[in-house]
């Protein structure tokens, strides 16, 4: 089989365009809980019959082995067998809706099914009011309550409402960014099929399961009968090997996979992340690499659950759940393999997250401000990169830092969790001394624009470096802006600087 | 499964029926690169020829009729942009409060669409002061709509007016979004016809013979079949296509 090595940014990237042909993706060694994952058993009635099983034929079994996202997609269909570019109904475990969503969502829901129609099952949406929320906007405000009267008038069970906006801390339910949420309150789970009227629902695929974007009217759907017509999408597969070094993070290999494949590269395509890196990463560190999948045109991101993602479901979730893996024989379109050792920090310059550079070519370039949050970049151990930076480097920010926790959880941790090596100051001690600025109320924040008043907006055409995810004109608020996208640590150390930087200036 | 059995697990959900027909055969082998089985909330709005002052109607006044893509064509001039436009340059995050189900709210989410372009596009899509564009057919480079999954992106587009976006390639949220809510209908070609074609330049689109004509040029560009989304457009989108099929029951008039 041919392969070709491309010289990238001194990284040794090898693909091998394997034209469907068969790799090995063996679980690692770990003990899988004995679970069994509860089929709905409500609406098996109304699929098309299933294919009737075929005999073996004299050349050896006929079924074909499956990648994770097929095997996910066919049970989830009850199908023996899927291959992409099959068109099927699947079930779908959990619904997520948010602010900006939900009212449509909610609307072609009545539209379809009648105004007084339930819901197809009540304990498998998810609502969670989360993009603009610390506003005055009237229609924003509106909306929220929209979701509130749909949930009280549906009876769904997981809504996390905020009804004081002065202090969010007085709100119990209240989560903040969905996708951090839906992992830190136990809905992500391996093997099952997880939908969002949101592009980065893709991060849940770090739990081994099947997480995509749909619009308003799917949703719709999906609200009144808990199904989703979907084409099975070919599976590209990424390879990460070697040692991490101590100045990298996921933001890093994700910038670095969507340079190389570009913006479009992984267009309704499935992404499958293995190698002894992606094992070594922690449970947010892989919701960093499929959170931007979607930034490829990927249609999900993949991660084989194991002993890190067991434990980190095991105080969050009850439900039982089954993981999948690929099968040793199972087709990929394009096998890509990355040795991590040899990989710098990267940026993503204005205005597209295809446009890789090393974060040391660029230290020329002059900034404004910095961003630290989001769904990407605004996890607890994000901050924590960030922290360790500032401590390392004991001086002041050079331009204004604008710190925006994802969850209320997160929130909590940047004021209470010790920074590992920082003689025991947390988070919030050690940006306070470093002249930050105070951690803002959890939330999508400006990480999308949004209204005017969104804390941390960019009104003005400056340049930004920011943990989040996509940086084309406008994204931030003004669309003459200049957003670098880079990981926590890059951040960090772009602003002790005021201009793009090299994390290793601080951290070696 | 059993008849009893089948009746006990609907009963549990009266948005779906047990008397259901096999779906159609939907093939494997798009001819439209990343397209997906697709649904939509309307049926297309502009099902036959436009002429290209006509202005849009609101939301509250769509066709409810279902014409097949074969004797569909769309008329007018056309709004050129290139490569990679996500949908925040479409429709900037903070119009996202608008409800495109209330009336107002979609006629003034349409006065903001394309707001978002830098201002290396000297052509406003909608011209200060305007609500509606005159710009009937978008026509753009690669990668068309990548970024959010929200739907307000082609139902900004569709209630300013446009009506079929002719790109190299989609975003796959967008693609499915745009056949889904009707508002725009998206057309490919292989041709990079974002480089020949200039906004103001009178074209036509016609559905039945998979072919573009820019009447200000004189060239014509062949477009790709919709491929394996024909048989839920046909329907009449995703709900449409359910109740043909016997996924959920028919409506009540």
């Amino acid at each position: 089989m041919a392969s070709s090595t491309i010289s990238s940014n001194s990284t040794t990237f090898i693909k091998k365009d394997v034209g469907l042909s068969a790799f090995s993706s063996s679980p690692s060694s770990f003990s899988v809980p004995k679970t069994k994952r509860r089929n709905s058993r409500k609406i098996v009635s109304v699929m098309a019959p299933q294919q009737s099983p075929r005999s073996p034929s004299t050349t050896g079994s006929v079924k074909t082995a499956m990648t994770m996202t097929e095997k996910i997609l066919a049970r989830a269909s009850q199908k023996p067998q899927l291959s992409p570019g099959e068109n099927v109904w699947v079930d779908v475990d959990i619904l997520m809706t948010h602010d900006v969503c939900g009212p449509g969502s909610f609307g072609i829901f009545k539209k379809e099914f009648g105004q007084n129609a339930k819901v197809w099952d009540r304990e498998k949406i998810v609502i969670i009011p989360d993009h603009y929320i610390f506003t005055n906007d009237e229609r924003a405000n509106r909306n929220v309550d929209i979701l509130r009267d749909f949930c009280t008038e549906q009876n769904i069970k997981y809504f996390y409402d905020i009804k004081d906006l002065g202090n969010f801390k007085v709100n119990p339910d209240y989560k903040g960014v969905c996708h951090v949420a839906l992992a830190q309150e136990g809905h992500c789970r391996p093997g099952e099929v997880l939908l969002g009227t949101d592009s980065h629902t893709c991060t849940a695929g770090a739990f081994g399961q099947f997480a995509t974007g749909i619009g308003n009217t799917d949703a719709g759907f999906v609200l009144g009968t808990g199904k989703i017509l979907l084409k099975v999408p070919p599976t590209l597969r990424f390879v990460m090997d070697g040692e991490m070094p101590d100045y990298l993070l996921a933001k890093d290999l994700i910038l670095q996979i969507i340079g190389e494949i570009s913006v479009s590269g992984a267009t309704y395509k499935s992404m499958e992340f293995v190698g002894s890196t992606v094992e070594s990463l922690t449970m947010e560190e892989r919701m960093t690499l499929c959170n931007m999948v979607v930034e490829a045109g990927g249609k999900n991101g993949v991660v084989p659950a194991d002993s890190t993602t067991h434990k980190y479901l095991e105080d969050k979730t009850d439900v039982p759940y089954e993981p999948v893996y690929s099968d040793e024989q199972a087709r990929f379109l394009s096998e890509y393999r990355f040795d991590v050792s040899k990989l710098e920090p990267l940026v993503a310059k204005p205005h597209s997250p295809d446009n890789r550079a090393l974060a040391r070519e660029c230290k020329d370039v002059k900034i404004d401000r910095v961003y630290i949050g989001s769904c990407t970049g605004g996890k607890t151990e994000d901050f924590l990169a960030a922290a360790k930076v500032f401590h390392a480097s004991g001086k002041k920010v050079k331009v204004p830092t604008f710190l925006v926790p994802a969850t209320q959880k997160v929130w909590m941790d940047v004021y209470s969790l010790p920074v590992p090596g920082c003689g025991g100051k947390t988070c919030s001690q050690i940006f306070e001394e470093a002249g930050c600025d105070t951690p803002a109320s959890p939330s999508c924040g400006a990480c999308l624009g949004g209204p005017r008043d969104t804390y941390a907006r960019m009104n003005e055409p400056q340049v930004c470096v920011s943990t989040t995810n996509r940086n084309f004109p406008g994204r931030m608020g003004h669309k003459e802006g200049q957003i670098y996208l880079a990981s926590p640590y890059t951040a960090a150390a772009s602003a002790l600087t005021g201009f793009v930087t090299d994390p290793r200036e601080f951290l070696q | 499964m059993a008849a009893s059995t089948a009746s006990a697990a609907l009963s549990g959900n009266p948005n779906l029926t047990s008397s259901h027909k096999p779906h159609a055969s939907l093939s494997p082998h798009s001819c439209l690169r990343f397209s997906t089985a697709i649904s939509r909330k309307f049926p297309f709005k502009s099902l036959t020829t436009i002429p290209f002052t006509t202005a849009t109607t609101a939301a509250s006044t769509r066709r409810s009729t279902t014409v097949t893509a074969s004797s569909t064509s769309f008329h007018g001039l056309c709004y050129v942009v290139h490569d990679n436009i996500d949908t925040d340059q479409i429709i900037p995050a903070e119009y996202l409060t608008l409800v495109p189900s209330n009336p107002d709210e979609y006629q003034k989410l349409g006065s903001y669409a394309f707001i978002g372009l830098p201002s290396s596009y000297e052509t406003r899509f909608i011209e200060a002061g305007e609500l509606k564009t005159k710009y009937t057919i978008v026509i753009a480079g690669q990668n068309f709509g990548c970024g959010s999954s929200r739907e307000h992106a082609p139902v900004a587009l569709g209630a300013a007016g446009a009506r079929a976006v002719v790109a190299e390639s989609y975003a796959r949220i967008f693609f499915r979004n745009s056949v889904s809510t009707g508002e725009v209908y998206p057309l490919e070609t292989e041709v990079r016809i974002c480089e020949e074609c200039r906004t103001g330049d009178v074209v036509t689109i016609e559905l039945g013979e998979s072919k573009l004509i820019n009447h200000t040029t004189g060239k014509e560009y062949k477009l790709n079949p919709v491929g394996d989304v024909g048989p839920v457009i046909e329907a009449g989108g995703i709900f449409a296509y359910a109740r043909k099929t016997g996924m959920i029951p028919a409506q009540t008039a």
